[in-house]
């Protein structure tokens, strides 16, 4: 399975949650499958969704689900002590680890070779760390959502992209609507 | 009342509850103020950029974030002030010590300070300069510009205004 096919089998558990989105591809292929003004779709600034995520879970109750990569995760390693000494049990950091830059022509990363992410982030103090097969993704993101613990997911799957359209959406928009979603 | 309290005082007083830190020798103060606080959530950060994404989270969770660091954060931080704070328009005052200012014993720090302010002009953030104590009288004005006009903001607090080394 690809990032996309996973994305797609992962959309009924996300449409009720607050989600952000990392940058490129995964953002253009979950507004492509599932638009949601619970989306936040970050347009730029690679390696963020897991501090923007961990940030918004901080500061209201509603469950936050950060969409990653390896390569985004492998930017800001530095998210993940942040994120383990910091615990919101109404977060979970999904990284799909296709052990490749997807967005950018799938060159590899080094999550693909000796580098494993699932181990980082235990090794950096999370506690509630699965490491899953693509085609068990839905099933880990379902049980993680109803343990109401913060949870790392790491989900490996195959690299491979799907064409999708860029995002036009003014990015106004997309942050007032995602605001309006964490209000309601 | 210290400088470190009063700055910290109006960051209450402003609602300003989620409080990101990467730390500097000149900042030590202003830090353990914010820590000590129970109005505030103290996040310390590994690094400049990730601390703005921690308070463009927290801001669209309903806080009001606000991030404490150093001037040499502004070589780490261009791309996420413009790509995230600005290109979404959130708020974010950002109490920034002005390290190669006068009073500085480090020759490297001037390297980065000679640049600071053109780097801030260059990306339109509002930037104001401490040097005086009595300076920080309009900290409690620039908050509220700030979380009203949606923008990044910039308080450069040199060594003079921190009482030197
Ligand atoms: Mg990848």
């Amino acid at each position: 399975m690809i990032r996309s096919e996973v994305l797609r089998e992962i959309a009924p558990i996300l449409r009720d949650r607050l989600v952000v989105c990392n940058i490129g591809l995964p953002s253009q292929e979950l507004h492509l499958i599932d638009d949601q003004p619970s989306n936040f779709y970050m347009l730029g600034t690679m390696g963020l969704s897991s501090s923007i995520g961990l940030g918004v879970a901080l500061a209201q109750d509603k469950t936050v689900i950060s969409i990653d990569g390896d390569g985004s995760v492998l930017t800001n390693f530095g998210t993940l002590p942040t994120i383990a000494n910091n615990v919101a049990d109404n977060f979970i950091l999904l990284i799909i680890d296709n052990g490749s830059y997807g967005s950018t022509g799938d060159q590899p990363t080094y999550a693909g070779m000796k580098t494993s992410l699932a181990a980082v982030a235990k090794a950096c103090g999370c506690e509630n760390v699965v490491e899953c097969q693509a085609k068990d993704t839905a099933e880990v993101l379902q049980a993680a959502v109803d343990s109401k613990k913060m949870t790392i997911i790491v989900c490996k799957c195959e690299s491979g992209n799907i064409k999708v359209p860029v995002i036009t959406k003014d990015p106004v928009v997309i942050r007032d609507r995602f605001m309006t979603a964490v209000q309601s | 009342m210290s400088i470190s309290t009063k700055i910290v005082d109006d960051f209450v007083a402003n609602g300003v509850d989620f409080v990101t830190t990467v730390p500097c020798k000149q900042l030590a103060g202003v830090i353990e103020e914010v820590e000590s606080r129970d109005a505030i959530y103290h996040i310390p950060a590994n690094k400049e950029d990730e601390g703005m994404g921690l308070c463009a989270g927290a801001f669209m969770g309903g806080s009001r974030p606000a991030i404490i660091m150093q001037n040499t954060a502004i070589g780490v931080t261009v791309n996420t002030l413009v790509t995230l704070t600005q290109f979404y328009r959130m708020p974010l005052p950002m109490l920034i010590s002005y390290r190669g200012e006068l009073k500085e014993p480090v020759a490297c720090q001037v390297e980065m300070a000679v640049h600071t302010k053109a780097l801030l002009n260059q990306l339109n953030i509002p930037t104001y300069h401490f040097h005086k104590q009595e300076d920080a009288n309009e900290l409690d004005a620039i908050l509220k510009y700030t979380f009203m006009c949606n923008k990044p903001v910039a308080i450069l607090t040199d060594a003079t205004f921190w009482g030197g080394y």
